[in-house]
C-alpha cells in the first residue's frame, strides 16, 4: 500500500505525459473519492443515493464564489474544504427523509434533490455571477503560495487530497461510526434496538458522504475542468459515480478506487478500439456503440460478480497464494 | 383567471395520463419481480425510434440497408420466436409429436417475414399499423432476451444490483437503438387532429383552447390503462401475476413458472413503453428526449407506490397536473421574487411534491401502513 | 434437577394493564405482572400468544394503546427503543437479527455503541480518545468472547455462521452493552441439545457473576422450568398464569393451553 502512494507521488511525476495526466490520471483520482463518498453512503449505510452530481455541484459552485468573492481565501485548500462543508450541509438536509423513506422510495426521492441543485444552479443568478447560462471559470490558483498550474502539479495536490481523504474514510469505517452505519445498513430495526440513534446516524453518513462529495465536485470543477456549466453535474454524473461504486463493490474502498478506473479507462479504451483495427467511424456513431458496449460490461459484470472488482480482487489473490493447489 | 387555470389543469391531467401511462410499465414489473426497471424510458425510446423508423416519412434522411436488414432480421426471428413459443405451448397442453418439423416451418415463415419487410423497405415505409405490429413483436423478443439473458442469471440478488442491471439495459438499449436508427428527430404520424378545439365557449369568454391531439392521445392511453387495470384484476394471468407480487410460493401453486411470469411482465411493460412511444413521439416528435421521460414517472411512483396500479394512475394525474399548474403559476412569481434566469421548476416541482407528501405518509396514496416485526 | 427457590425483594421492571392491537387483532389483553432484580423470570405460551409482542413493548418498539410500564421506578406509558437501551435494557431476537455484512467482532463491539462517544473529528484522525476508547471497549467485547467461548469465529462474518453460533454472537452483542435487564427471545430455538445445555449455562452464568436480570421466552418446558425462577403463562394475548414453576405446570387453564401442543 505505501509502496503504491510513494511510487504515485515519486515515479508517477518522472513518466508521465500531459495527456496521461488530465485524461485518465486526475480524472481517475478526483473520481475515486467522488467514488469513496457515495460508497460511504451506499455501501456502508445503506442508502441508495442518485443525486451524487447534485452534491458535486454544490461543491462546485460553493468553491468557486469563495473563490471568486473572497480573494483573501485564494488558498485551494480552504477553497475545497469550504464546498465539501457546503456539501455536507445540504446532503444534511436532503438526508431528512431518510428517517421515513427507504430502499428505492428513497432513491427516487433524492433524485429531488439533483433535479433541483441543477435548475438551481442554472437560474440563480448570484450563485453563478450573473454569468449567462451558469457557466463559469476559475484561473490564479494556488495552495499556501504554491501556484498549481501545470498537469503536473495539479495531480500532485490531487493525490495529496485523495491520499489523506482515503485515510480518513478508512479511519472512519472501522471506528465505532462506521459501525453505526454499517448496522443500519444491515437491519435498521435491530439497530436502533440496540441504542443506535436512526435519524443521528444517516445523517451523520449523508454529511461525510456528501462532504467527499463536494471536495471531489470542487476539485473537478477547479483542476480538471478551470471553466464548467452545471450540465457537469447532472444526473449522468450521478449514475457514472453509482457504476463506479457498485463495479468496484459496495462497502470496500480499494474497490472505488478500482470502479473508478474501470469506468474513466473503459470509454478510453471503446474510443481507441476501432483505430487500432483500422475502422473508423463517425463520432456519433461510436458514442452510440460505446453506451451499448458499456451497457453490456455493466451487466456481464453484474452477473459475473455483483460484489464487485473488490471481490474479484481478493478471490484472486487467495488463488495466487494457494497455487499451484487448490485450497 | 379561472379560465387560464382550467386550461392549465386540463392540459396538465393529459399529460399526467401519459405519465401514468409509463408508472404502470414499471408498477407491473416491480410488482411481479421487485426489479426497479430504469429501462423504462430506454424501451419507451427505442419502440418509439423502432416504429417512427419503420413507418416513417424519410424526409432526406435514409436509414442505411444494412440497418434495416438488422431490423428485419430482428423481425423475423421475432415472429418465429412468438410463434415456436405458442407452438411449445400449445405442445404442453397436449397435441401430438412433431415439433421440430413445425418449428422449421415457423423459422422459415419468421425469414420471410423478415425478408419481405426487408424488401418492402425498398419500396419506402411501411404502414403505421405493421409498422406497430413489428414493434410489438420486436418488444416481446427484447423481453425474452432480457429474461434470458440478464434476469435468470441475477436471481435472488440484492435489489441494488438488479437495479443496476437494468441501468446497463438503459444503457444499451439507448446505444442500440440511436445505432440501430439515427439519433436525429423522427416524426410519427398518427393522423392526429390538429385545429386547436373551444370547449365551453358559453361559459368562459373565449371558450377553453384544448389540443384535440393531446386529447385523443390522453384518450388512447386511458384506454390502455383501464384494458391494464382489467387485465390484472380479472384474467388468469393477471391474478396469477398478482399472486407473484404478493408471494412466489403462492405463484408456484397457480402453476405458472416464474420464469414466464417474468417473461410475461417485461411484455406487457415493453408493448405499454410501445404505447408511451408511439403517443409521446407523435406528440413532442421521437428523439433522444424521450428516454427522459422515465425520470418524469418516478415521482408518481413515489406518491402513488410502487405496487399499486390505482397509485399510478391518480399519482400521474397529480404530478402531471402539479407539475403544470407550478410552471405557469408559481415559476413566473420566483424569478420575479428572487430575481431568477427563467423558470423551468417543473422539472423538480413534481418530486418536491412527492417529498413532501411522503413525509406526511411514508406509504404512498394507496399503501396500507406497516408496522415493521420483529 | 431440583426446581431453584430464590427470593428476590426488589422489582426492576413491573408492567401494568398492558394492551396492544393490530388493526383488529389484539396481541395483548389486560396484561399485568412483574420481574424482579436479580431472577430469571420466563414468559411462555403457545405460538402467536403475544410473548415476542409484550418483549417489544417493554424495551419500547411497540407502543401498547393502554397501560404503562414502570422501570427503575420510573412510570411511563411508552418510550423510543434507544431510550430503553440507553436505561440498560439489551435484547436477542427471536429471528437472529444480526448486522449480517459485519464480524462476530465487529457485531459486538456494535453492543457497546453507548459507550462509545468520540466525535467524528477524533474518529476520521483514529488517534487520542478515538484510539483509547476502541482499546478499552475492544478489552471489555474480547472478555465477552472468551466467555461465550467463540474466540476461533473472532473475524469471521455472521452472515456465514451456523445457526447456534449467530444466537450465540447475537448473546455476546447484547451483553456488550452490560445490561441490567436483558431479554432474551426464544433464546435455544432451533438448537441441539448440546446446544442448548451450552447456552442454559451462558444464561445461569449471567445471572449468577454480573447479577443481570433476565426475561426470557422459551418453548422447551423442561428449560423454563430448570432454569427460571418465576413464569408467566400468555395465552391468546391473556395472562393465564403466573407463578414459580411448579405453580405453573400444576395450573389447569396452564394444561389445557399445552394440550395438543407438543413441546
Ligand atoms: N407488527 C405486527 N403487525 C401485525 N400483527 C402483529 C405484529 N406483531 C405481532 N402481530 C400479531 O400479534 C399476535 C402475537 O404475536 P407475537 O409475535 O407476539 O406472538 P408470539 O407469542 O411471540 O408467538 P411465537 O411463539 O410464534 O413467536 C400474532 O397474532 C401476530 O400476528
Ligand atoms: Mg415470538
Amino acid at each position: 500500500m505505501l509502496a503504491v502512494i510513494v511510487a504515485a507521488f515519486l515515479a508517477v511525476p518522472m513518466v508521465a505525459s500531459p495527456y496521461l495526466y488530465t485524461e485518465i490520471l486526475i480524472p481517475f483520482l478526483i473520481l475515486s473519492l467522488a467514488a469513496i463518498g457515495l460508497n460511504i453512503l451506499v455501501g456502508y449505510c445503506g442508502q441508495v443515493s442518485l443525486g451524487t452530481g447534485g452534491f458535486m455541484a454544490v461543491g462546485a459552485y460553493a468553491a468557486y464564489n469563495l473563490w471568486l468573492r473572497v480573494p483573501e481565501l485564494n488558498n485551494l485548500i480552504v477553497v475545497f474544504l469550504f464546498g465539501g462543508l457546503m456539501a455536507a450541509a445540504v446532503g444534511i438536509l436532503f438526508g431528512i427523509p431518510s428517517l421515513r423513506i427507504k430502499g428505492f422510495y428513497l432513491a427516487v426521492a433524492t433524485l429531488a434533490s439533483q433535479f433541483f441543485l441543477d435548475w438551481l444552479f442554472a437560474r440563480v443568478k448570484w450563485l453563478t455571477n450573473y454569468t449567462p447560462s451558469g457557466s463559469v471559470a476559475v484561473g490564479k490558483l494556488e495552495v499556501f503560495g504554491w501556484h498549481v498550474d501545470t498537469p503536473a502539479d495539479r495531480y500532485l495536490l490531487i493525490l495529496g487530497i485523495v491520499v489523506v481523504g482515503t485515510l480518513v474514510a478508512k479511519n472512519l469505517v472501522r471506528g465505532h461510526i462506521g459501525r453505526s452505519w454499517m448496522a443500519v445498513r444491515d437491519m435498521d430495526i435491530a439497530a436502533e434496538i440496540i441504542g443506535f440513534r436512526p435519524l443521528r446516524t444517516k445523517l451523520t453518513a449523508f454529511a461525510v458522504s456528501s462532504f467527499f462529495i463536494g471536495v471531489a465536485g470542487a476539485m473537478w470543477a477547479f483542476l480538471r475542468l478551470g471553466a464548467w456549466e452545471p450540465l457537469a453535474f447532472d444526473i449522468n454524473r450521478s449514475f457514472q459515480i453509482l457504476f463506479m461504486v457498485i463495479i468496484g463493490g459496495l462497502g470496500s474502498l480499494v474497490g472505488s478506487f478500482m470502479g473508478a478506473a474501470f469506468i474513466v479507462l473503459m470509454p478510453i479504451l471503446l474510443n481507441q478500439l476501432p483505430g487500432w483495427f483500422g475502422i473508423r467511424m463517425s463520432t456519433a456513431l461510436l458514442s452510440h456503440l460505446e453506451f451499448m458496449v458499456f451497457g453490456a460490461m455493466i451487466v456481464f459484470f453484474l452477473i459475473v460478480e455483483p460484489h464487485g472488482l473488490a471481490r474479484l480482487w481478493a478471490v484472486a489473490k487467495e488463488k495466487l497464494r494457494l497455487w499451484p493447489f487448490p485450497h | 383567471m379561472l379560465g387560464p387555470f382550467l386550461e392549465t389543469l386540463i392540459g396538465g391531467l393529459l399529460t399526467g395520463v401519459l405519465y401514468s401511462l409509463v408508472a404502470l410499465g414499471f408498477v407491473l414489473i416491480f410488482k411481479a419481480s421487485g426489479v426497479f426497471n430504469f429501462a423504462q424510458g430506454a424501451m419507451v425510446l427505442f419502440a418509439a425510434l423502432t416504429i417512427a423508423r419503420l413507418s416513417g416519412e424519410i424526409d432526406g434522411k435514409e436509414v442505411h440497408l444494412a440497418n434495416f436488414v438488422v431490423a428485419a432480421a430482428i423481425l423475423g426471428v421475432a415472429v418465429a420466436f412468438i410463434g415456436w413459443y405458442a407452438w411449445r405451448e400449445y405442445i404442453a397442453r397436449g397435441a401430438g409429436p412433431g415439433e421440430r418439423r413445425k418449428m422449421q416451418v415457423l423459422a422459415a415463415v419468421g425469414a420471410l417475414v423478415g425478408g419481405i419487410a426487408a424488401y418492402s423497405y425498398g419500396k419506402g415505409a411501411w404502414p403505421l399499423w405493421l409498422a406497430i405490429a413489428a414493434t410489438a413483436a420486436i418488444m416481446g423478443l427484447l423481453a425474452y432476451a432480457i429474461e434470458r439473458l440478464v434476469l435468470r442469471h441475477l436471481v435472488n440478488q440484492e435489489g441494488i444490483i438488479l437495479f443496476m442491471a437494468t441501468l446497463g439495459i438503459a444503457n444499451f438499449l439507448d446505444g442500440f437503438g440511436q445505432t440501430l436508427w439515427g439519433s436525429d428527430i423522427y416524426k410519427i404520424n398518427l393522423g392526429l387532429p390538429k385545429d386547436p378545439l373551444f370547449l365551453f365557449e358559453g361559459v368562459f369568454p373565449g371558450g377553453l383552447l384544448v389540443d384535440p391531439g393531446e386529447l385523443v392521445a390522453a384518450a388512447i392511453a386511458a384506454g390502455l390503462v383501464v384494458v391494464l387495470a382489467i387485465f390484472f384484476q380479472k384474467t388468469r394471468v393477471g391474478r396469477a401475476l398478482r399472486a407473484v407480487a404478493d408471494d412466489h410460493a403462492a405463484a408456484q401453486s397457480v402453476g405458472i413458472p416464474l420464469n414466464t411470469i417474468w417473461l410475461i411482465v417485461w411484455t406487457v411493460s415493453g408493448l405499454v413503453a410501445l404505447a408511451a412511444g408511439l403517443i409521446w413521439g407523435a406528440k413532442l416528435g421521437v428523439q433522444f428526449s424521450i428516454s427522459l421521460i422515465a425520470l418524469k414517472a418516478l415521482p408518481v411512483l413515489i406518491l402513488g407506490g410502487f405496487t399499486s396500479v390505482p397509485g399510478a394512475i391518480v399519482g400521474g394525474l397529480i404530478i402531471g397536473a402539479g407539475e403544470k399548474l407550478s410552471e405557469v403559476f408559481l415559476a413566473p412569481i420566483l424569478v420575479k421574487q428572487f430575481d431568477l434566469a427563467g423558470g423551468g421548476i417543473e422539472n423538480w416541482f413534481a418530486y418536491m411534491l412527492a417529498l413532501v407528501f411522503l413525509l406526511f405518509r411514508p406509504q404512498g396514496l394507496f399503501g396500507e401502513r406497516i408496522i415493521e416485526r420483529v | 434437577m431440583v426446581a431453584r427457590v430464590r427470593s428476590f425483594p426488589d422489582v426492576l421492571l413491573s408492567v401494568e394493564n398492558i394492551s396492544l392491537s393490530f388493526g383488529g387483532v389484539k396481541a395483548l389483553t389486560d396484561i399485568s405482572f412483574d420481574i424482579a432484580k436479580g431472577e430469571i423470570r420466563a414468559i411462555i405460551g403457545p405460538n402467536g400468544a403475544g410473548k415476542s409482542s409484550m418483549l417489544n413493548c417493554i424495551n419500547g418498539f411497540y407502543h401498547p394503546q393502554q397501560g404503562a410500564i414502570t422501570y427503575k421506578g420510573v412510570r411511563r406509558s411508552q418510550m423510543k427503543p434507544h431510550e430503553a437501551a440507553e436505561q440498560g435494557i439489551a435484547r436477542t431476537f427471536q429471528n437472529i437479527a444480526l448486522f449480517r455484512g459485519m464480524s462476530t467482532l465487529d457485531n459486538i463491539m456494535t453492543g457497546r455503541n453507548l459507550r462509545m462517544k468520540t466525535g467524528l473529528f477524533w474518529q476520521a484522525l483514529h488517534i487520542g480518545p478515538a484510539q483509547r476508547e476502541e482499546i478499552e471497549n475492544r478489552k471489555v467485547v474480547e472478555r465477552i468472547i472468551d466467555f461465550l467461548e467463540i474466540q476461533h469465529i473472532r473475524k469471521a462474518p455472521v452472515g456465514q455462521l451456523p445457526y447456534g453460533l449467530q444466537k450465540r454472537v447475537e448473546l455476546g452483542r447484547a451483553l456488550a452493552a452490560e445490561p441490567e435487564l436483558l431479554l432474551l427471545d426464544e433464546p435455544m430455538a432451533g438448537m441441539n441439545i448440546e446446544e442448548k445445555q451450552d447456552m442454559c449455562r451462558f444464561i445461569l452464568d449471567v445471572n449468577d457473576e454480573f447479577g443481570t436480570t433476565i426475561c426470557l421466552i422459551e418453548h422447551d418446558m423442561g428449560v423454563v422450568m430448570d432454569i427460571s425462577d418465576r413464569v408467566v403463562v400468555l395465552d391468546y394475548g391473556k395472562k393465564i398464569g403466573d407463578g414459580v414453576p411448579d405453580e405453573v405446570r400444576s395450573n389447569e387453564a396452564v394444561v389445557a393451553a399445552y394440550l395438543g401442543v407438543s413441546h
